[in-house]
């Protein structure tokens, strides 16, 4: 590991505000390329439906096997698409910045969107995929991350991957919450080839409804913390004296968007106007927890509610 | 003349940023049992009104309301499932088709 590009103070406090981060064409052709080889092909004349081709990738394809709680150095042989791309500056450094470069593999799958001709051979009326959380219900302050690997261009008519930004503190349980069609400020993935996002474990998301002719390409691998993240980030490792509290509500009317507390206190679309305060709390909480900072607070969202004299 | 075997309900999920009818939209689903449309997630970027307030006037039934529950202790600053969530109906007569 060279070269590691860790993330920044801002970087990581979008990851903490919206639950994700994004990295547009991060991964060069020349990977991009031999991971598709990698995926392999399954024989058009099997092309039966949706699950008779999962069968047959699955069978012809090279990506690797790996046993759940591998080491990530351990997962990918030297030589393979996958280890150049978690070996890629940017990446590698976020991943150290999230989870610690000693994390454990979880698992990597391949997310085939179909277009239309698989959904009429598995005589089903193609839709897109409900919202959902990953997993199951998840309410531990230590976070895994899921890396959402777009080999190929992803376009429109492609379905990327709907997402909602800011849901990943919201404790829910897996696919309970598709009764959600839609829902404000969701997101749709449209990229060039090898983009890479880093999903925080709990964000929303849905995969889309392919409307192209081409079968859309997703590989998801979820890394999990092998210890405490604690000030893995850049300036992270640094440790800060806590920020002083600025004015708020009535101020001199400036807007300070770069300032932490402005983006950890940043609304959605889809905030409730009461239960959107809570999310700033969640923020604030997650900050202390990959900071160390007990004593860390933006705008007095915290400190005012554990004023309590027992 | 409309009976059950022809009449078929529309239903519209609003969710609202509080527990006011008059409060915005923050997310929205439609099923049809009419089966003229078939909605699906991620469809659409705006949702088909403003309002619950907005629906009422354009016709939908209010039929259920999610009821203000206190927070439990220990789970005050807690955040999941959204809070105000509103079913509307239509009733179709698919006589009319």
């Amino acid at each position: 590991m060279t070269d590691l590009k860790l993330l920044k103070t801002k970087q990581m406090a979008h990851f903490a505000a919206k639950g994700f981060i994004s990295f547009p064409s991060a991964v060069p052709d020349h990977i991009n390329q031999k991971f598709l080889d990698d995926i392999g092909k399954a024989p058009s004349e099997n092309e039966k439906g949706m699950m008779s081709h999962y069968s047959n990738i699955m069978k012809s394809s090279t990506i690797p096997l790996v046993p759940a709680g591998t080491s990530l150095k351990d997962s990918y042989p030297e030589g393979t698409a996958l280890n150049e791309l978690i070996n890629l500056p940017e990446i590698s450094g976020a991943i150290e910045s999230l989870v610690g470069l000693d994390c454990l593999l979880d698992h990597h799958f391949l997310h085939i969107t179909f277009p239309q001709k698989y959904w009429e051979k598995s005589k089903t009326p193609q839709r897109s995929q409900s919202i959902h959380q990953d997993s199951t219900i998840d309410p531990r302050k230590a976070f895994d991350i899921q890396i959402f690997y777009f080999p190929h261009e992803v376009t429109k008519e492609m379905g990327g991957t709907r997402y909602i930004p800011g849901t990943h503190f919201r404790v829910v349980s897996e696919s309970s919450i598709s009764r959600y069609q839609n829902i404000k400020g969701q997101e749709h993935v449209i990229c060039p080839a090898g983009t890479v996002m880093i999903f925080h474990m709990g964000l929303w998301h849905g995969g889309g409804l392919n409307q192209s002719d081409q079968l859309r390409y997703l590989f998801k691998i979820r890394l999990c913390p092998k210890r405490r993240q604690l000030r893995l980030w850049e300036e992270g490792q640094i440790k800060n004296e806590t920020e002083p509290q600025r004015p708020i509500f009535w101020t001199d009317g400036k807007k300070q968007e770069d300032h932490l507390f402005s983006i950890l206190t940043k609304p959605e679309p889809w905030f409730e106007m009461d239960s959107g305060r809570l999310e700033y709390l969640n923020r604030i909480r997650f900050w202390r927890y990959i900071s160390g900072d007990d004593n860390f607070d933006a705008d007095y969202w915290v400190t005012r509610v554990e004023n309590e004299f027992l | 003349m409309p009976n059950s075997d022809t009449l078929r309900q529309k239903i519209l999920v609003l969710y609202l940023s509080s527990s006011s009818l008059e409060a915005g939209v923050v997310a929205w689903s439609l099923y049809d049992g009419t089966g003229e449309y078939l909605h699906m997630p991620g469809d659409t970027e705006e949702s088909p009104y403003q309002t619950g307030i907005e629906a009422l006037k354009d016709g939908w039934r209010l039929i259920q309301a999610s009821p203000l529950i206190q927070h439990s202790e220990g789970d005050e600053f807690k955040t999941g499932y959204f809070k105000y969530e509103f079913f509307f109906e239509k009733i179709i007569s698919k006589e009319h088709d």
